[in-house]
């Protein structure tokens, strides 16, 4: 089920993994920054919704993070498409991460108390690893434009911490 | 979060002072830059004070890992403390534990 979430992101990376057979077809920036801004939006309801249901301190903690730095990448992305007169567009990957999204969110607005916890604990790190395999393998290298290249590298590394400290919090919550 | 800098900052007023044998403080600027403080070790006298300047578009905190500070560094801004005491310091981020720091700090 926790998969169930990301499969989107690893769709993606698997039509590039095995691009030797059947090319995928080349994102374009608008693409790129589309799936990316969408990545975050997503984090940001499901931090919203830990928010809402969570009385862990921690777990809490952990996402106020998630809705401070997403948001501040994601308001530095809206910046960069208008700076570079893109408009976004709206894509497989992204319609596919939001489809998946809804059904992670209605799972885990059935849980509550420690079992929430742990589950969002659990989907926070299945999610931001498969994001940041996305961005490492597919969305970074694929992105034409430098500075939308150089924004997804320093969001790779604010993800990256954030993929430990959920480790450090499913660890905590066991 | 509040509260907690103001305890920090309370703390700091309280603790005896012993400024340095020339009398002149020094600030120490260390800047963030992506999801780094740099330079990471730096040393100082009782009476310098430390600025961090966050050059990154996410904010971050330097806070010492015994709650001797806890300063706030909001994106593009800058944040200070007043070293009161001598000793080691290990600061870390709140928001990104991963990025880390050290102050030695010289009585005199």
């Amino acid at each position: 089920m926790l998969k169930l979430a990301t499969a989107a992101l690893a769709a993606l990376l698997l039509s590039v993994g095995t691009a030797g057979a059947q090319p995928a077809a080349k994102l374009n920036d608008a693409e790129i920054a589309h799936i990316a801004y969408t990545a975050g939006e997503i984090d940001i309801r499901s931090a919203q919704l830990a928010l809402a249901k969570s009385k862990n301190k921690e777990v809490r903690a952990f996402a106020e993070d998630m809705v401070r730095d997403h948001k501040a990448v994601n308001e530095k992305a809206l910046a960069l498409v208008k700076k570079l007169n893109v408009t976004p567009e709206d894509n497989d990957t992204s319609k596919g991460l939001l489809r998946q999204a809804s059904e992670k969110r209605a799972e885990l607005e059935r849980l509550s108390g420690v079992d929430f916890d742990k589950a969002y604990a659990a989907n926070e790190v299945a999610y931001h690893k498969t994001v940041n395999s996305a961005l490492e393998t597919t969305l970074i290298p694929s992105a034409s434009n430098a500075e939308l290249k150089e924004l997804l590298a320093t969001g790779l590394k604010i993800f990256q911490g954030h993929e430990l400290h959920a480790e450090h919090l499913v660890e905590m919550l066991r | 979060m509040l509260a907690r800098l103001c305890a920090a900052c309370a703390l700091a007023a309280i603790t005896a002072c012993y400024p340095r044998s020339d009398g002149v403080a020094e600030t120490i600027r260390i800047t963030v830059d992506n999801l780094a403080f740099v330079p990471a070790q730096v040393s100082a006298h009782v009476g310098d004070s430390i600025e961090w300047i966050n050059n990154d578009f996410v904010a971050h905190t330097a806070t010492d890992r015994k709650g001797a500070f806890n300063v706030m560094l909001p994106s593009h801004k800058v944040g200070t403390v007043t070293l009161k005491e001598a000793g080691s310091f290990d600061y870390y981020c709140r928001f990104h534990p991963t990025m880390t720091g050290h102050i030695s700090v010289a009585g005199d």
